[in-house]
């Protein structure tokens, strides 16, 4: 509320009066008896996210433990699918979407740009680290991950899997290598603009012609290599590998050598959101500790919330090489990386 | 009720005529609107101007053209898979004594109902070319090493697509050829066996020729379907890299959707659909030879003696891929954690609790589900009766065109509709995109020729003198038709209702480019399950479906085995 506040006190003063009436509903920042009050009579809330559906329903279920008087609906998909469908139906005049997560980050700085967003800073936020959320308050990285690649221990022993991803050039990964999509994932995309920086489109020219088998989100690749269908996978969520090892599937995650992207995901209220305050009621819950916890614990995502700690056994992020995502940067690539994309992997 | 027929009669108004033109009204705005759109907008420029710009684009670019190639050399693949393996299927169950043909009948029959994205989905787990439950067992046969030999089976090519495709597609086939062959008389067949030839040398010479047409047109139809599919290529083709015409359509309604280049698509694909159909019913009408037409003094049955084991064996690969295997598979993965791996030790019910308690989608889907279903069925079923009734019974200026307008959707590809109903219903004045009420003109469009079909039969059955004479004692037109000809098609017109209802429940192609957040299906819904690889409730939301299309097929099955009794 203090952005608001000030642009409140400073600017003119009449639209900024109405603005904020409209920007501002029952409550504010805190999750207060009427906020609370207010949520139960929207009865409802609903969110899309580009989260596994296991995980967004585990995450669903605690909200609902929490605050049974609210129905929590989630409607996941990839990120760049949760991006479309939710500008199409703006640009339809449908106002479905109360809060959305996505692994493309740059979206965020679109839709902002767009004033679809409402600022609102979720008490435990204010404790996160500057980089991790929007100065003016309107998104904040909920999770994060790294785009890993990985390997099944049956198919490969573990001193011939690859080390980064030149080493998948190599003839003898043809046809075994597995892939998501950056026209579906937000993490496949943010992950692909990390490795151009890094190794040109010369590099993923080369790697299509490896026989790639082409799926389309990073919670599928994880699953694919499980399962045995393919012996190595050259993107996927990291969470969805710590989730196999959890399960005791045969698979191994590798933190390539040349750096690791990483992802940040946050969320955010829309503006239009047609429950308000269970929006709001939502998106605090999200940034708890004890939310954040538990979906470091049984997700096996990366919180930023200074309170939370990596279960023993996964590598702590400072030992990792990581690339990281710069999405200002990448917003006015995105569309020419996965025309360029499609064109060497197809749909 | 009886008193003064005469005076009766200019009481009241016959209302045929008025309300004949607005059913025509109302099937063209259904009909051709979306068609029209379709049109206008493939030829409007960015500038609002008239152009070719996007067929140019289409027709130039490798990106439209590789598609559009494979999509026909696949489809015609599939109408020659079709062709091998239904034939002689048909044969063999129209001409020999060949054991157990009811229950494969009711196979063939359950391999046409199987929602052939369905089949896809059983066919990743059976035939992924590493982890596919086939590939295992014949590398654990010959000890053989995954990714070392080369795979028996890779599902996930243009071929594999082919396959999966054949399996859903061959009882149309089978269904021609065999009825061609219950209508022509065996005695020429007879004859050539009298003079010596042995039965293989009849069946080629004598029988093949005179099915020539329905193999054809057979053909005609296998293409078409496969042609138009979209939830197997974008299964089995897109992982492999592979494009077809229907899913490139898909991809150009990707935020920001490419409108006049999916328009431009669009319409060749249904330009090749009414071709086809217009050489497939000039084939089937045309019935250039005599011994057609006539009714059979019953055949005579040829006996396989040691025969019948290559031809069951002929049957139990077709259906064993179709339906046993892939039915197993499904039944296999709902139950188990792990799908590729050992069953011992693996069964669970999670998958279930997941899809029925834990994953908030599965109630709004079903609800839209179902509630799409019965209000396509219903106002299909309505509008189909009448306009049966009053087309078939030439009653009114206009009847040709009604007959017309209810048939013409089955030369329009469910993908294609959809474009056309998105074009026409996301901008005003009509603005349905993101309420059900756009996926149920897409249903309810798409089912009319199969409904107008089913009532088509009924209605012919209904001799018209019965309402000739209610007319004669002064009831009008109308209150003839709800008082003689409804009580007596009453089975007809619920075993349509059934027919529509089962084909709108399982619609994906048309679906996928109409739905939003709040108006998603159980087909949608598993399609998205499927971009994530999640396909343990994928496997349980196939088997509450199929359960859902048999429960409904046994209630056909009840309505008009009492029609005819």
């Amino acid at each position: 509320m203090r952005w608001t506040r000030w642009k409140c006190g400073v600017r003119t003063l009449p639209v900024v009066l109405l603005a904020c009436a409209i920007a501002a509903p029952a409550g504010g920042q805190e999750t207060t008896p009427a906020m609370l009050a207010a949520a139960a009579k929207e009865g409802k809330v609903v969110w899309y996210s580009s989260i596994d559906v296991k995980v967004a329903e585990l995450i669903a279920k605690a909200f609902r433990a929490e605050y049974p008087n609210i129905q929590i609906e989630v409607e996941r998909s990839g990120s760049e699918r949760v991006f479309q469908r939710i500008n199409q139906e703006y640009q339809s005049g449908i106002k479905n979407v109360d809060v959305v997560n996505s692994s493309d980050a740059s979206h965020f700085i679109f839709w902002k740009q767009q004033k679809w967003l409402a600022p609102h800073t979720p008490p435990d936020v204010k404790r996160y680290a500057a980089q991790f959320k929007d100065p003016e308050g309107y998104y904040a990285a909920w999770r994060a991950t790294l785009s890993v690649m990985g390997y099944n221990t049956n198919l490969v022993p573990a001193k011939d899997a690859p080390t980064g991803y030149v080493d998948l050039l190599d003839p003898k990964w043809k046809g075994k290598l597995v892939k998501s999509h950056p026209g579906y994932s937000g993490t496949s995309l943010t992950g692909t603009y990390a490795i151009v920086n890094v190794l040109g489109w010369d590099y993923l020219e080369k790697l299509s012609k490896q026989g790639v088998q082409q799926l389309q989100s990073t919670t599928a690749t994880p699953k694919s290599i499980a399962s045995g269908e393919r012996a190595v996978m050259v993107d996927g969520n990291e969470y969805n590998m710590f989730i196999e090892i959890d399960a005791k599937s045969p698979v191994a995650i590798i933190y390539p050598k040349e750096g690791t992207p990483f992802v940040t995901s946050p969320t955010a209220i829309f503006a239009d959101a047609p429950h308000p305050n269970a929006a709001r009621v939502l998106q605090n819950f999200l940034y708890t500790a004890k939310l954040q916890q538990m979906a470091v614990n049984e997700g096996g995502t990366r919180s930023l919330h200074p309170d939370v700690k990596d279960p023993p056994g996964r590598t702590p992020l400072a030992q990792i090489k990581i690339l990281a995502d710069d999405p200002a940067a990448m917003l006015p690539l995105v569309a020419d990386i996965k025309k360029r994309y499609t064109a060497l992997f197809g749909n | 009720m009886l008193s003064s027929p005469v005076a009766t009669r200019s009481r009241f108004i016959d209302w045929t005529a008025p309300f004949a033109i607005a059913l025509v009204l109302l099937l063209a705005a259904l009909v051709l609107l979306p068609m029209f759109r379709l049109l206008m907008t493939s030829l409007t420029g960015d500038a609002r101007q008239l152009t070719l710009e996007h067929y140019r684009h289409v027709f130039a670019d490798p990106a439209f053209v590789k598609p559009l190639l494979t999509t026909l050399w696949t489809s015609a693949a599939v109408g020659m898979l079709c062709i091998l393996a239904a034939a002689p299927m048909a044969w063999l169950v129209s001409r020999t004594d060949l054991p157990g043909k009811r229950l494969l009948r009711t196979l063939i029959l359950a391999s046409f109902v199987t929602p052939p994205f369905l089949g896809a989905f059983a066919w990743v787990l059976l035939g992924g070319p590493n982890a596919g439950l086939i590939n295992q067992w014949y590398y654990a046969l010959f000890g053989l090493k995954p990714f070392e030999a080369t795979p028996l089976i890779n599902i996930f090519s243009a071929g594999g697509m082919v396959f999966v495709m054949a399996l859903y597609t061959f009882p149309y086939v089978f269904t021609f050829v065999a009825n061609s062959l219950d209508v022509i008389p065996s005695e020429l067949e007879e004859a050539s066996a009298i003079l010596g030839a042995p039965a293989w040398r009849t069946a080629l010479d004598i029988t093949l020729p005179l099915v020539v047409p329905a193999l054809l047109a057979g053909f005609l139809i296998a293409f078409l379907q496969s042609m138009t599919l979209f939830g197997t290529p974008a299964i089995l083709a897109l992982p492999a890299g592979i494009d077809t015409m229907t899913t490139k359509i898909w991809s150009l309604f990707q935020f920001p959707p490419q409108l006049g280049l999916a328009a431009a698509v669009s319409l060749p694909l249904l330009l090749i659909t009414v071709l086809l159909l217009r050489a497939q019913s000039g084939i089937m009408g045309r019935r250039g030879y005599s011994v057609i037409g006539g009714k059979s003094t019953g055949t005579r049955q040829i006996r396989l003696g040691a025969w019948t084991i290559p031809a069951l064996g002929l049957f139990a690969f077709v259906l064993g891929s179709s339906i046993v295997l892939p039915y197993g598979v499904l039944i296999r993965t709902a139950f188990v954690k792990n799908w590729s791996g050992p069953v011992a030790g693996n069964l669970s019910l999670e998958h279930w609790r997941f899809v029925f308690f834990e994953f908030s989608q599965t109630r709004l889907a079903f609800e839209n589900t179902f509630l799409l279903g019965i209000a396509a069925a219903t106002a299909g079923t309505v509008l189909v009766t009448t306009v049966g009734y009053l087309s078939l019974r030439k009653l009114v200026w206009g009847h040709r065109y009604l007959g017309f307008l209810a048939t013409a959707p089955v030369a329009i590809p469910g993908i294609v509709l959809a474009v056309g109903l998105f074009l026409s219903y996301t901008q005003p004045p009509f603005v349905l995109y993101g309420t059900l009420s756009i996926i149920f003109l897409a249903y309810l469009t798409k089912e009319l020729p199969v409904g107008y079909q089913q009532i088509g039969a009924s209605l012919k059955s209904v001799h018209p003198e019965l309402e000739d004479a209610s007319r004669i004692f002064g009831a009008t037109r109308l209150r003839a038709l709800f008082d003689i000809t409804a009580p007596l098609i009453r089975n007809g017109v619920i075993a349509t209702w059934i027919f529509i209802f089962i084909g709108s429940i399982r619609e994906l192609s048309a679906t996928i480019l109409l739905f939003t957040a709040r108006t998603k299906t159980i087909s949608v819904t598993m399609f998205d399950l499927r971009e994530s690889n999640d396909w343990g409730p994928i496997a349980v939301l196939s088997i509450t479906m199929l359960l859902i299309t048999f429960a409904m097929i046994l209630l056909i099955n009840y309505f008009t085995d009492r029609r005819s009794t």
